[in-house]
């Protein structure tokens, strides 16, 4: 089924063992009457269907269409995202790190897996890994190129390491030969990725 | 407390694998973990620097050898285990054989979206001025608590500037050990790339970290 599963067939006894004591453990804590099974379905469609990279895609296409938000957001990014109604777990406190052409900007938990939930959802497996949580502080550039592509060398490089409660989002450059795009279609550009710093948007030619 | 979790710099060799359409779980059981974690700690109680350290103090080969839901799985059987909330025998036999403990509060089904919506804001109202300024030169303490922290050991005993004053927040090293939210200062500090790495690093590179005004002093 999924990639991860074929890349770690080692693992399988270990999940079927696993799986067995969740089950477990989920019968004894709803008899006890701690949880309701419908509430975590309730907490489990929120962050499959509802809650993902494309919040974050509206506030970047925001920022890139209207100048009053691009300031607002780089300056207090809390209340200009909640404007757009994201807010909540994982994004109490949010600030905005801008791109520039001197300037790349890149987010990691080196200790954890702190994420901005409330506009890229929960953070894919990769960002949790030890090689990202280890090579993101020292090695960007390397970290840049397992992804794919290479920073030009003049290009400072940020690392923002989300140590306490405040969360991360990067605002990227808005690719040239967009001129006159609504924000619905400059959204299409913006990848999760883009929003970490381990990517950059899609290139106009990308989008059908 | 100086664990496997604590892994910037560490010299893996592996290099990181993006995986194309990742969906947001993998297998069923990552989907009830996932959600019996969020909805125990309203009946539990404890808070989420207790929730951390509960995962992350463990046996270095045990955090690595666990993926990372599992890891918080078993972060959450200790939260409940220490509290009486379920005992080892109740999750290996799969029911309830002890008596539930009377908790305050249960997570509803309508319940769920508030819940996420109010989060866990930690900012609090400052009782003191802050004792650095933008621009400040700090050095980060050279630490070791055997409890909770949030000072990375990369940074410890290096020189960086502060870069922003984020407000004053809870406390992380006394709110997971149940001492109170004793709120700090919270700053961004930044360290250049060679201050951290030596002559090799990146010239080009500048790390920062929030850290809270205990972890620092003047450089």
């Amino acid at each position: 089924m999924s990639g991860h599963d074929h890349d770690h067939p080692h693992e399988h006894s270990a999940l079927s063992e696993t799986e067995l004591r969740v089950r477990a453990l989920e019968s004894v804590l709803t008899a006890k009457g701690y949880v309701d099974p419908a509430a975590l379905d309730a907490l489990i469609e929120t962050y499959e269907s509802r809650v993902g990279p494309r919040n974050g895609a509206r506030v970047v296409a925001r920022a890139w269409t209207d100048p009053a938000y691009r300031e607002r957001l780089l300056c207090d990014a809390t209340p200009a995202i909640a404007e757009l109604g994201y807010a909540g777990r994982q994004g109490e406190h949010l600030v905005a790190v801008e791109n520039t052409p001197a300037l790349h900007n890149m987010i990691v938990c080196t200790l954890c897996s702190c994420y901005p939930w409330p506009v890229l959802g929960l953070p894919p497996v990769w960002y949790k890994s030890a090689p990202y949580r280890s090579k993101a502080v020292r090695d960007p550039r390397g970290v840049l190129r397992d992804f794919g592509f290479e920073l030009p060398e003049t290009t400072e490089i940020r690392v923002w390491d989300s140590t306490a409660e405040i969360r991360y989002l990067v605002l990227p450059l808005r690719p040239s030969g967009t001129d006159g795009w609504s924000e619905q279609r400059l959204a299409e550009l913006v990848t999760r990725d883009s929003m970490i710093g381990t990517g950059l948007p899609k290139q106009p030619h990308e989008i059908a | 407390m100086d664990g496997a979790h604590d892994m910037g710099g560490v010299a893996w060799s592996d290099k990181v694998r993006p995986e194309p359409d990742e969906p947001v779980f993998h297998a069923e059981w990552e989907r009830r973990a996932f959600a019996l974690t969020l909805a125990m700690a309203m009946p539990g109680g404890w808070n989420i620097d207790m929730s951390r350290f509960a995962r992350e103090d463990r046996h270095p080969e045990d955090y690595l050898s666990k993926s990372y839901y599992q890891i918080w799985l078993a972060g959450l059987e200790r939260l409940m285990l220490e509290r009486g909330l379920v005992a080892t025998a109740e999750i290996d036999a799969g029911q309830a054989l002890d008596p539930a403990r009377p908790v305050a509060r249960t997570l509803t089904p309508d319940g769920v979206a508030a819940m996420l919506h109010r989060g866990g804001p930690t900012e609090r109202a400052a009782t003191r001025p802050p004792q650095f300024a933008v621009g400040a030169r700090i050095r980060a303490k050279i630490i070791h608590p055997p409890t909770h922290t949030r000072l990375p050991r990369y940074v410890r005993g290096h020189v960086g500037q502060i870069e922003r004053v984020l407000g004053c927040h809870v406390f992380p090293d006394s709110n997971a050990a149940g001492a109170g939210e004793d709120p700090h200062w919270l700053y961004t500090v930044r360290f250049d790339g060679p201050e951290l790495w030596g002559e090799a690093s990146d010239p080009k590179l500048v790390v920062s970290v929030d850290a809270w005004e205990p972890y620092l002093e003047p450089a």
